[in-house]
């Protein structure tokens, strides 16, 4: 939590010796509220007053990063409860987990299925992030050789699970050349595993049942000299998962609780009976604050349904995600193929381009700049009517593309029709379906002349 | 080490509203279901009373859905050729309400007064469970059938929809005739959300009859608006804004067997993986990612949405 002007003030020798190059201390105290100025400038400040000056600009819940051979995973820094107050920033990371139990060739194929999937959402290529490793078999031999199975499988992060610390040190040794992390030091063996995180310099997740108790086993950690640190908070139900998830956002960045922030870890499998359930649960979690999802199950329809939740909550509400306005180009379309206009709000343009490709007849669908909104929104807003039509058409390539003089609007706007014949004299304005979903039907009665 | 959690302690409350009348009250329902009344935001027991779980309601269409998902008219199989039967099968799967979805058509023709009397009185008689009744969603044709319906459900506290601001007057005098609640439609927007919350209470209609619907998009097509418009509307109700102290009413269901990832199994690329997974997952973590957000009342499609949102409901509070 960043301090006031007034706050950094009386931590400054408050001598107004000028040296810093300000009048005063207070106006310095002032500019490095506003971060204008750097602490280093004043050459009398105190260690203590540093130190203190350094912790309040340090983010309420730590950036935790996981490193694999070719990816790496940033969870945690986010600066708000709800999505709407600013934007959440670092997507969690969706992990899946398997067992050392498991044969290695079946054990490669798993790995080697979850991590190679990928899925195109909005034109945006989404896929899993890491792997989770348990030692179930409780032997190190036996963990190492999954370990080193999966890090030979794939090039992103790994979460090695395990009680025992010396597993998880026969899986740390297995995963050479990566940073993953320790799942988890715990009030019974906190000692040995913080010295295995301070030792190969990788983060460790803190598993307690109560808040209590985990605040006091991360500063222990702390105190052993490890800073990453990843939360448990033990609940594995929705109703228990939600309100510690809650509580321990709320701690972070309202009362600016150091003990309690960091990223959180979930494991939705095992608060669910099946691969829905799961996805409920994770869904939940990912729109409220988890830092790490950790899978049990990976099938296509639920990575793909919580890849695309993860990237909409995560979505910049400020922001909404564009497509470039401009001419494209759908199924070969000749001078004679039907000319579409809609918005470059990313979803729209992604449910029309999506229906006329599939329909398999040829189209031109020329995307209008309606400031990254949806039709009706546009509409509404003034940012997609006649004018902003007509200046569309004249201004790209279209005209010179197309042999006929017939442009079809979204049915939602279908009120625009007249205003339109006035700013395209020539042109006949068609009146498309409402919804994307009724253009192949519509398309198939499209005549050119 | 002791922790000292923050708790948000909120000066206002979401009303209650109920749905349904019974026989001493006027109607012939088996029971009447009660939303609304939270003093937190979802599911946060901790701090505040969350006295009514949100409901499940179950769509069933006036006549046989012509543009409906094959899984979905598999899933029901016979009864989506009578209304009454479907209700009583929704009723069956564990629906908390049924919302009968009225259509622009019957065999070809517009959809009369007389038709929509007669199937809104089919499904009263068909289940104990109280009912919500949409229009086609052309104002001409809801003003007409919904003003019928309402008559011909008197004194059953039905809730009328989709009442916009372009058709809300005849919806709402309907519903003060006849001792109904609406539902208040809008686009996604909390001041667009308020201000017809006032225009409908202007009318004389107590707040405690009127439910908002600030319309919700699926999961990949628009459902983060949704759910930050709803996350801001029941913030500000705890803050203690009265107009936006209504409970919520969302239709995942509609909106998601409207999108390929639910409706269509051919044709679609193979990392959607599984399509009948796909579809349930689509509706289900749709419909509870809403309920996160607020929402009081979901209407759902799929029989097997109806199971898993209500279970985990149940979970999130505690039974």
């Amino acid at each position: 939590m960043a301090l006031s002007g007034l706050q950094i003030y009386k931590l400054l020798p408050q001598t107004n010796c000028k040296e810093c190059g300000f009048p005063t201390c207070l106006a310095f105290a002032m500019k490095l509220a506003a971060k204008q100025a750097e602490l280093a400038a004043c050459p009398y400040v105190s260690e203590e007053a540093k130190s203190q000056l350094a912790a309040a600009a340090a983010p309420p819940i730590r950036l935790i990063t996981l490193e694999g051979p070719g990816h790496k995973v940033e969870v945690g820094n986010e600066t708000v409860l709800f999505r709407h107050e600013k934007t959440f920033y670092h997507q969690p990371g969706i992990f899946v987990r398997v067992k050392d139990t498991t044969p290695v060739t079946d054990l490669k194929a798993a790995v080697g299925a979850a991590m190679g999937y990928a899925v195109d959402y909005v034109g945006m290529s989404l896929h899993l992030d890491g792997v989770a490793v348990e030692a179930a078999s409780g032997d190190a031999g036996t963990f190492a050789a999954a370990v080193k199975a999966v890090h030979e499988t794939t090039d992103r992060p790994l979460i090695l699970i395990a009680g025992d610390p010396a597993l998880l040190k026969a899986g740390l040794d297995a995963a050479q050349g990566t940073r993953p992390l320790l799942y988890a030091a715990t009030a019974e063996n906190w000692q040995e595993v913080a010295a295995l995180a301070k030792g190969a310099k990788v983060p460790v997740a803190a598993r307690a049942d109560s808040l209590d108790a985990l605040a006091e086993l991360t500063e222990k950690i702390v105190g052993a000299g490890v800073e990453d640190i990843v939360l448990d908070p033990g609940a594995r139900d929705p109703a228990g998962s939600l309100v510690l998830a809650t509580q321990l956002r709320r701690l972070a960045l309202k009362k600016n609780f150091r003990p309690l922030g960091y990223p959180i870890i979930t494991f939705p499998g095992e608060g669910a009976a099946d691969v829905i359930e799961e996805g409920a649960l994770a869904g939940q979690q990912i729109a409220k604050y988890a830092g790490l999802v950790v899978l049990d199950h990976f099938t296509p329809a639920l990575a793909y349904s919580l890849l695309v939740l993860r990237t909409n909550i995560y979505t910049n509400p400020q922001e909404p995600i564009k497509v470039q306005p401009g001419v494209y180009e759908i199924n070969s379309p000749k001078a004679d193929s039907p000319l579409m206009v809609t918005t470059n709000f990313s979803i729209t343009y992604f449910s029309v381009a999506n229906e006329v490709d599939g329909s398999g007849l040829p189209g031109w669908l020329l995307v209008a700049d309606a400031e990254g909104m949806s039709v009706l929104t546009a509409w509404a807003a003034g940012k997609f009517d006649a004018e902003r039509i007509a200046k569309a058409v004249k201004t790209t390539s279209i005209q010179d593309k197309i042999s006929h003089r017939k442009v079809i609007i979204p049915g939602a706007v279908a009120v625009l029709m007249g205003e339109l014949e006035e700013e395209l004299p020539g042109w006949e304005i068609l009146v498309g379906p409402r919804e994307a979903v009724d253009l192949p039907g519509f398309l198939k009665l499209w005549r050119a002349n | 080490m002791p922790v000292e959690i923050p708790v948000e302690k909120w000066p206002g409350k979401v009303l209650e509203v109920t749905l349904g009348a019974t026989a001493a009250e006027g109607g012939t329902r088996a029971h009447t279901v009660t939303v609304g009344g939270e003093t937190a935001l979802p599911f946060l027991h901790f701090e505040g009373e969350i006295p009514n779980p949100p409901r499940l309601a179950v769509e069933i269409s006036d006549v046989r859905p012509a543009d409906w998902s094959p899984l979905l008219l598999e899933a029901w199989g016979e009864v989506v050729n009578d209304p009454a039967a479907w209700a009583r099968a929704a009723e069956e799967v564990g629906a908390d309400l049924i919302m009968l979805q009225l259509s622009l058509t019957h065999d070809g023709k517009p959809t009369t007064a007389a038709d929509a009397q007669a199937v809104t009185r089919a499904v009263l008689q068909a289940t104990g469970l109280p009912l919500i009744v949409f229009g086609p969603g052309q104002v001409d044709a809801d003003n007409e059938l919904l003003v019928a319906v309402a008559d011909a459900a008197a004194g059953e506290r039905i809730v009328l929809g989709v009442c916009e601001e372009k058709n809300y007057r005849t919806i709402v005098a309907a519903a003060l005739a006849s001792g109904h609640l609406v539902n208040g439609r809008t686009a996604m927007d909390v001041n667009l959300a308020k201000q017809l919350n006032i225009l409908i209470s202007d009318m004389g209609l107590p707040l405690e009859r009127i439910l908002m619907d600030p319309t919700t998009a699926s999961l990949g097509y628009g459902m983060e608006y949704g759910y930050s418009v709803m996350e801001r509307l029941r913030i500000a109700a705890l803050q203690g804004d009265k107009m936006t102290q209504l409970p919520m009413l969302v239709t995942p269901g509609y909106e998601v067997w409207r999108q390929k990832e639910a409706k269509v199994g051919d044709g679609v690329p193979a990392s959607w993986g599984d399509w009948r997974e796909r579809a349930l997952l689509w509706e289900t973590e749709t419909a509870t990612t809403l309920i996160a957000a607020g929402a009081d009342i979901v209407v759902v499609r799929h029989p097997e949405t109806v199971r898993r949102v209500k279970a985990f409901i149940g979970r999130l509070m505690g039974k």
